[in-house]
């Protein structure tokens, strides 16, 4: 006989401010892990090592991330493209987007007990908002309607390192990656280098109020995940190697 | 006089002289439900305003065109839930705030609304949102110099929309709120629930009301007789027209 693991024990949904107030089913089975990092920080290799771990060890796990609900992320891309929408406007449209994945996805996938994993959740939003100047309590009411995962995993990657992860991947420097609607340098990869560094201090800013746990990731892709494995493995404590009981 | 360094904090500062909300303009809004006949009467008051040679520049709810189609869209598959039904909404104000209603102000246009942050402030949360949290949404929108609220009883509303219009649309009758199987049973009580929300804003809102059933010329005088009773107490409007005696 094996005691039920965290995984199967049925939690109330715990949120940041002030909640879903028409959610009529509040308890979940699953749990919330969520990957959070700069462009070209490993996160989607991560995560795809994760994945394929834990369903080897027998649990149901979703994917989710940004600009994926139906809703709104072509509307978004079409946005960006045209550059021509406010901060403000596009902080809230990317509100809306992860406001569809929340409620459409991620909750019922945590009721029915999957491991939701995140590719990037509201700290990304919020850190890109508030290093543009809205501010941070409103951008941390704005997303009080999100659950509070029971793991947040921060990849710190330096600057200097993510350029050349990210010539690496597409030899070109992103538009908004870059910041380079914030006017901080005419030079794409020096607005790119002070951009990063802006958003990584936001994040080490986030990081008690949140939670967050910061995980070196200027090391090899192994290195990186067996350190996210074993701590995610501890928290769903299933067995020495996280397998369930079986 | 030797010339003002070009210090980083005195950039700053000239920077958030520049982003400090001086507003010449004034902002005129109304609010009411559907058949109230508050849009009539704010396109009488443009167009006596345009006549005047007053700057005026008019807005009206859900109509910026990024954002428009992307609501039309999740409209038609109804899916949307209360928070990305606010969500969209409030991105669609943004845009409009964002690229004409923020700037207009500063230059001194009367800016017209047909329907502001109220009109969310009632809808989201009739649909099931926390009023603070709507509230935090809209929380950088500046308060309006009047706020006309068109009063009518709900049955009188309900019939001036039935005459013109047979078909209501899914949202507008607040299908998605489970209030009754019959379209037009739904939306006479969504429309009373609305009113509800009108009305517990009167008094913190600081709302002007006016008397709906009246005939359009007395309500037209009676709101032109409040603008320009408030564009005499402000200096950057040289002319002020008069309102003609009937």
């Amino acid at each position: 006989m094996t005691n039920p693991t965290r995984q199967q024990m049925y939690q109330p949904i715990k949120f940041y401010a002030h909640g879903i107030p028409y959610l009529k089913d509040d308890k979940i089975r699953g749990r919330l892990i969520v990957i959070e990092g700069p462009d070209a920080s490993g996160r989607s290799t991560q995560i795809e090592l994760i994945t394929s771990k834990l369903e080897a060890d027998g649990h149901a796990v979703v994917n989710t991330g940004l600009k994926r609900s139906e809703l709104v992320s072509e509307g978004i891309l079409l946005a960006q493209q045209s550059h021509t929408m406010g901060k403000r406007t596009l902080s809230l449209f990317y509100a809306a987007d992860f406001a569809d994945q929340l409620e459409n996805k991620i909750i019922p996938a945590l009721e029915a007990g999957y491991v939701v994993l995140a590719d990037r959740y509201i700290y990304t939003l919020m850190a890109r908002a508030v290093i543009r100047g809205l501010g941070r309590r409103w951008c941390h009411n704005l997303f009080g309607f999100a659950l509070v995962p029971h793991l947040v995993f921060y990849l710190d990657v330096d600057p200097a390192e993510l350029v050349h992860r990210v010539f690496l991947k597409r030899s070109s420097l992103d538009y908004y990656e870059s910041g380079a609607d914030m006017g901080l340098s005419d030079d794409m990869y020096e607005s790119f280098i002070i951009y990063q560094g802006l958003l990584a201090k936001e994040f080490y800013k986030m990081q008690k109020r949140y939670g967050l746990v910061i995980i070196n990731g200027n090391r090899t892709i192994q290195e990186i995940n067996m350190d996210l494995q074993k701590r995610i493995d501890s928290f769903l404590g299933s067995g020495s190697n996280g397998k369930l009981g079986l | 006089m030797p010339q003002q360094k070009d210090t980083s904090r005195n950039v700053r500062r000239r920077i958030r002289a520049i982003e400090e909300p001086a507003f010449k303009g004034k902002l005129v809004i109304v609010e009411g439900v559907d058949g109230s006949g508050k849009s009539t009467q704010i396109r009488l008051l443009e167009k006596w305003l345009r006549h005047q040679h007053i700057p005026v520049f008019f807005t009206e709810w859900n109509s910026s065109q990024s954002v428009r189609e992307i609501i039309s869209k999740g409209k038609k598959k109804a899916r949307l839930t209360p928070t990305t039904f606010s969500l969209l909404h409030a991105t669609d104000f943004a845009d409009r705030y964002e690229r004409n209603v923020f700037p207009l102000l500063r230059a001194g246009y009367v800016v017209l609304a047909d329907r502001y942050v109220y009109t969310a402030f009632a809808r989201d949360v009739v649909r099931g949102c926390d009023p603070r949290w709507v509230r935090n949404v809209y929380g950088y929108a500046v308060k309006p110099d009047i706020a006309f609220y068109f009063r009518v009883p709900v049955d009188i509303a309900y019939e001036r929309i039935m005459r013109g219009r047979p078909k209501l649309k899914f949202y507008e009758a607040g299908m998605d709120l489970n209030l009754s199987k019959d379209p037009f049973e739904s939306y006479r009580i969504f429309q009373g629930r609305i009113v509800d929300q009108y009305e517990s804003m009167v008094e913190s809102e600081n709302f002007t009301v006016i008397d709906g059933t009246l005939d359009i010329e007395s309500q037209q005088k009676i709101i032109r007789q409040k603008v320009v009773d408030m564009l005499l107490g402000h200096k950057e409007v040289k002319y002020i027209p008069e309102v003609p005696s009937s």
